[in-house]
């Protein structure tokens, strides 16, 4: 059986990801989707990506889940029951619909580690090859991160930055 | 019911003593990363997760969330030394973030990149530890709001 393991993660997932909406507690929901997170991060670490499988797992299922769950402590307890109206007609059919183009779609992708994929034949070779030599830093990924693609990182930075600023305003006209 | 931190003895004790571990273990991954799996951002996700629990823990007006609110005065610095080194390149006479133009004496190219990734991964654990902080404040400040208008 070559899915022994890819299977159960998958019905996992599945099970999480649809725990998540069908339940009626907010709390109960940010729980059930840090646990998503969790199975999430067994994937990336399984498919080798294991820096993703890190920043998964101490981001989406770790600090995510404690802002959110901070965010449900300070509502009222009423607000944090969901009535949930049913769906629309027009989103049960086009749903489905649009979930089985993607899976048709899926069929043209590169198959996984395939060699020829546009993804690997373009500038990972010379990362892979050249990262060691010049820049002493034997995973690849920091390398890339941190060197090759900087100014990427940067802004990404710059992104949190701004986040924890705007956090330090309301905090500013809260104090004075 | 979060204002106050947790009442238990074994909940402050057994904080006390993991914060300090949690801290090591952040700037071991922020360290470890140019080796394996973890660099800045999971680093600084995990100082940022230890600060924030000893704020949960010890309640917003302990003594942790004290030294936290300190350092929230330090936003900004991270993305300072990102771009200050990046500064340092253009000085030295290269592009934008060419580490290997960072004017260091007795280096050469190759170990001013990795020293360059060293610096540039501090940056972005600092920043990010401090804007994880200043969110869970102002989730506390937020949630004080909601308390006092009933």
């Amino acid at each position: 059986m070559t899915y022994s393991f890819e299977l159960p993660l998958l019905v996992l997932l599945i099970l999480t990801a649809g725990g998540a909406i069908v339940v009626k507690d907010l709390i109960s929901a940010v729980i059930i989707l840090g646990s998503y997170s969790f199975f999430l991060a067994i994937v990336w670490a399984w498919l080798g990506a294991v820096d993703v499988a890190f920043v998964e797992a101490v981001v989406g299922a770790g600090l995510a889940t404690v802002f959110f769950l901070l965010t449900l402590f300070g509502a009222a307890p009423k607000d944090t029951l969901i009535r949930r109206t049913p769906p629309p007609i027009a989103a049960v059919i086009a749903l489905p619909v649009l979930g089985l183009l993607l899976l048709y779609a899926a069929d043209d992708l590169p198959a996984f580690g395939d060699l020829q994929a546009p993804a690997s034949v373009h500038v990972s070779p010379y990362y892979l090859q050249n990262s060691l030599s010049d820049t002493q830093t034997p995973n690849v990924v920091t390398a890339v991160l941190m060197d090759y693609r900087a100014l990427d990182t940067m802004m990404e930075t710059a992104v949190i930055f701004t986040a924890g600023i705007a956090c330090w305003l309301i905090l500013r006209r809260r104090a004075s | 019911m979060i204002h106050t931190g947790h009442e238990s003895i074994v909940v402050r004790r057994s904080a006390a003593l993991l914060i300090p571990i949690m801290q090591l273990f952040g700037l071991y991954v922020l360290f470890f990363g140019q080796y394996g799996p973890g660099g800045g951002f999971v680093g600084g996700v995990m100082l940022g997760a230890s600060l924030i629990a000893g704020i949960l823990i010890f309640g917003p007006d302990g003594q942790p969330a004290a030294a936290a609110k300190k350092l929230l005065k330090t936003d900004g610095l991270g993305l300072l030394i990102f771009v200050g080194v990046g500064g340092l390149c253009l000085i030295g006479g290269g592009a934008f973030l060419n580490y290997s133009h960072m004017q260091l004496p007795g280096l050469d190219g190759p170990t001013r990149r990795y020293v360059g990734i060293i610096l540039t991964q501090i940056g972005v654990a600092a920043d990010i530890a401090v804007a994880a902080v200043s969110i869970v404040f102002s989730l506390y400040a937020a949630s004080s709001d909601e308390v006092s208008n009933g």
